[in-house]
């Protein structure tokens, strides 16, 4: 009788890529659709494109590099990028844009260093800086929502808006559009107006954060909770980039009340909780030792509230988690753990 | 990180990481230890151990009895084979033996007579209370008894160690399906528990304790009770939580003491010995009737056999007849697991001889372990670094190991791996992580070797360089003495002549000639080491002069060239 003969361990194995992937784009979905509910249809078409796009370019470079297809699409992780792409965009985005960001995310960002795995960059933010910084007006007219918007557009009026540039009868893209939270607080503050003056505006009225714009962040964070319990990931980023962005909003706050937003506002107005739980925990471009990823979040998170404050754009998720994922092998190698047998515990 | 176990007024520790896999252990655990049939043969490999092969000391058509001695030690680290029954040698040469490389190795073949007649064992009757540490080395290393936990160490080199506090039996048995340990906790408690008293007394260490975990509750109960029955003191049966790989002897030893040892050390070192429960048995078995190494019990299991169970074997039975004594293969049979599946190993190949390291006989079908998914990329999860017991970060450890750059693979202490599988197990892109890190190992075991080999060299060279050098430079001194002295005889011959010119006095005379001829004896009297030459050592001074002399010679003729 002969035998197979294979490695050891020999055990079911409780964890596999796909399923990760899957688990993150579960645990998008509830922020997903609160997207979809407040800035309407664009949202999905956006994902739409995206994953079209993400999944062309992923193929093209696979087949390339002359490796088989199949098993490296099925594993997820191109469209778990294009999801975080599409919701980060403005929703009326003309079509091409989202697919030239897409394209560059997966064939520059994550293939030409050699795909899945070896990226050092969160391919889905990198797209969005570069769409940023070479469309910076597109990039930053967002779709009022839903609950400051008395004419949503249909769906056929959206796909003509991304698709065609074209606006309905009557309307303009200026009064389709307005500023997020975030933009507004910094225009406003850049005419010196106090809080209190600001916060008597529409956008302000939401609960916890933007009005309506809260609601996303919200889900996103439920979302991240369960993606916790999961293991999905783990909670040393999360919590380190979100307490040390409340603690700076809190802090300035307490310093000049007038001049500075308090803290919840910064974790719920802006893309925050949305870049702690599911983009600042790419484990790709992460840090990976435990210390080290205390580390790298709470330095996102004073990056963003640095840039958000005194810097020259409204929102600095994306850059801030670039400029970490350029620290991350440093702080990796500064941060290892104490093995076992290694010196003495005190 | 300290935690008190809620069953025991003893302190626990943690140690990092660690996983929870399915025990699989009921299968097997329900029936008591049954002793197997002869086998038609036996092979015994002289290498079951850590350490130097043993010596055959039997002829092909020896008669051997059962106990008798046919191979012996070799070195300090090293351990005897007995015969574990009787019969007719009939064979010294290499088999396939159960090991991961695959390779035949040097074994003994044994053709058992049936009558499994022992040889007389000489009454000696070891006094228990007159056992020293060097007496009890002695017969632990007579006995061939090597570790049965499945590192095989030769359990005398471990009991020769003096300033022990803590003697600690390991019965955690942590692998999943295997249950020998088990087993022989729960139907030879006193023989246990008289060891661990046997030991602990010799090796002067203030206390026993005896991990096992919470997954074996009838054998703590059953070492608890015998310990209060003994009344021995000192001996505590601990409760630990079941936690793959809690029964490593590293892990055992940071969870019942707190304490780490040091990386490149042995616990000995920290004042602690480590056995396995199976292996105190089998020291107790050697103390009070000398019986040497010559079975052990071993867990034949998995949904591949028809009646899992633990059979206590005389070493050298073939694998394949094991199997049949569990009721054969079922149709689902498709892997032969050689230990517990984290560790374990696979082979191709039933007929093959238990040895001393086999605990487990593990036989699944692909159903019920699934072979791991082809190696993706690694995602960077760290899902490896939270489980690894050692706290080391295999994921960088891969890196490096598949970059073949090893110095950076040592910067991330890949010798302290313990090989335990915990990474792979978890790792989602099903990365043989463990076998990179076993290959690496060797990989850089092999690159010492060839830098301790280059080393050698060079000293060698540079002690042959100064020994030919050392040479000339006496032969340089002995050319200038006899330069001297034969000045030192034309002075005299030339005093000589004046004084017989310009007539000196016969004193004077008389004294010059008696200093010369001092000058000239101790001159002669010098010992010289190159008088007494051998040829060798002649022919090669004799080439290095030509060296020399072409050496020198070389500079000039270019100097002419130009």
């Amino acid at each position: 009788m002969l035998f197979r003969n294979i490695t050891s361990p020999h055990t079911i194995r409780p964890n596999d890529v796909t399923t990760i992937m899957l688990r993150v784009i579960l645990a998008l979905v509830p922020g997903i659709i609160t997207m979809i509910w407040l800035f309407g249809w664009g949202i999905l078409i956006n994902i739409a494109i995206a994953i079209v796009t993400a999944i062309i370019s992923e193929a093209f470079c696979i087949k390339l590099r002359g490796r088989p297809i199949m098993p490296a699409l099925s594993d997820l992780s191109a469209i778990v990028t294009a999801l975080l792409f599409a919701i980060a965009i403005p929703p009326l985005l003309p079509w091409w844009q989202t697919v030239f960001g897409m394209a560059f995310a997966i064939i520059i960002i994550k293939q030409m260093y050699g795909g899945i795995g070896y990226n050092p960059f969160n391919p889905a933010m990198s797209a969005y800086v570069l769409l940023l910084i070479s469309y910076p007006a597109d990039m930053t007219s967002w779709v009022s929502p839903i609950v400051l918007n008395e004419n949503p557009l249909s769906f056929m009026q959206t796909l003509a808006a991304i698709f065609g540039g074209l606006v309905p009868a009557g309307m303009t893209w200026d009064s389709l559009s307005g500023a997020t939270p975030l933009n507004s607080l910094k225009m406003a503050l850049n005419q010196n107006q106090m809080i209190s003056e600001i916060r008597t505006g529409p956008l302000w009225q939401g609960m916890i954060g933007g009005y309506g714009w809260e609601w996303p962040s919200v889900a996103f964070l439920l979302g991240g909770i369960w993606m916790i319990y999961k293991r999905v990931i783990t909670w040393h980023i999360p919590v380190s980039m979100l307490g040390t962005l409340f603690l700076f909003g809190l802090l300035f706050s307490l310093l000049d009340p007038e001049a500075y937003p308090f803290g919840l506002f910064h974790l719920f107005s802006g893309g925050a909780i949305l870049g702690a739980f599911f983009i600042a925990t790419d484990p790709v471009s992460a840090c990976t030792t435990p210390r080290g990823r205390l580390i790298y979040g709470a330095s996102i998170g004073a990056l963003i509230y640095i840039i958000r404050t005194w810097g020259g754009y409204p929102d600095a998720v994306a850059f801030a988690v670039l400029l970490l994922n350029m620290s991350a092998p440093i702080i990796d190698h500064l941060t290892q753990p104490k093995v076992y047998g290694h010196g003495s515990k005190k | 990180m300290n935690n008190t176990a809620t069953n025991s007024k003893r302190q626990l520790w943690k140690f990092h990481g660690g996983i929870h896999v399915p025990d699989n252990k009921e299968q097997s655990s329900r029936n008591s230890i049954e002793p197997a049939k002869l086998p038609s043969c036996l092979v015994l490999p002289l290498k079951q151990h850590v350490g130097s092969a043993a010596l055959p000391i039997v002829e092909i058509g020896q008669r051997v009895l059962k106990g008798e001695l046919i191979a012996e030690s070799t070195a300090f680290i090293s351990a005897p084979i007995h015969a574990p029954t009787s019969g007719i040698v009939t064979e010294i040469s290499d088999a396939l033996t159960p090991h991961p490389s695959k390779l035949a190795s040097a074994c003994i073949t044994i053709k058992p007579d049936g009558e499994d007649k022992w040889i007389d064992i000489a009454e000696s009757k070891t006094n228990l209370d007159e056992l020293t540490l060097d007496s009890l080395a002695e017969i632990i290393g007579n006995a061939g008894i090597v570790g049965l936990g499945g590192a095989t160490f030769p359990s005398s080199v471990k009991a020769s160690t003096k300033n022990i506090n803590t003697l600690i039996l390991n019965g955690a048995e942590c692998e999943p399906y295997i249950t020998c340990d088990d087993r022989l906790m729960r139907e030879h408690a006193e023989k246990i528990i008289n060891s661990a008293a046997i030991i602990k007394r010799v090796l002067g260490a203030n206390e026993c304790l005896i991990g096992i975990e919470d997954n074996k509750p009838e054998a703590i109960a059953e070492l608890q009770r015998v310990v209060s029955k003994s009344g021995h003191s000192g001996i505590d049966v601990v409760t630990i939580p079941t936690l793959y790989p809690s029964g490593s002897e590293k892990q055992l030893i940071k969870i019942l003491t707190g304490q780490e040892i040091p990386t490149g050390s042995r616990p000995t070192e920290i004042g602690i010995v480590c056995f396995n429960v199976a292996t105190a048995a089998a020291i107790y078995d050697a103390v009070t009737s000398s019986r040497p190494m010559i079975s052990r019990i071993v867990t034949i299991t998995g949904d591949g056999v028809k009646r899992p169970c633990n059979i206590e074997a005389l070493l050298g039975t073939p694998i394949s007849e094991l199997i049949a004594q569990a009721g054969g293969y079922s149709d689902s049979a498709e892997k032969l697991i050689i230990g517990g599946p984290m560790m374990g190993f696979t082979v191709e190949t039933d007929q093959l001889p238990l040895t001393k390291s086999v605990n487990c006989l593990l036989v699944v079908s692909e159903s019920e372990i699934p072979t791991a998914g082809p190696g993706m990329a690694c995602i960077r999860c760290s899902e490896c670094a939270s489980v690894c017991p050692s706290s080391l970060l295999p994921q960088q450890m891969y890196w490096h190991s598949r970059a073949q750059n090893l110095e950076k693979a040592e910067e991330y202490n890949l010798s302290d791996c313990i090989e335990c599988g915990c990474c792979s197990h978890v790792c989602p892109a099903q990365i043989p992580l463990v076998q990179y890190f076993r290959s690496t190992k060797t990989a850089i075991d092999e690159y010492n070797e060839a830098n301790a080999k280059n080393e050698r060299a060079r000293l060698r060279n540079e002690a042959r360089t100064a020994r030919l050098e050392k040479l000339d430079a006496e032969k340089r001194e002995k050319s200038r003495l006899k330069k001297e002295a034969m000045q030192k005889k034309k002075a005299a011959a030339a005093a000589k002549a004046a004084a017989e010119e310009g007539g000196k006095t016969p004193e004077e005379e008389a004294i010059e000639a008696a200093k010369s001829r001092v000058a000239e004896t101790s001159e002669a009297s010098k010992p010289r080491n190159t008088e007494n030459l051998t040829a060798e050592q002649q022919q090669q001074i004799d080439q290095a002069e030509a060296r020399r002399k072409a050496d020198s010679a070389e500079p000039s003729s270019a100097s002419e060239e130009k």
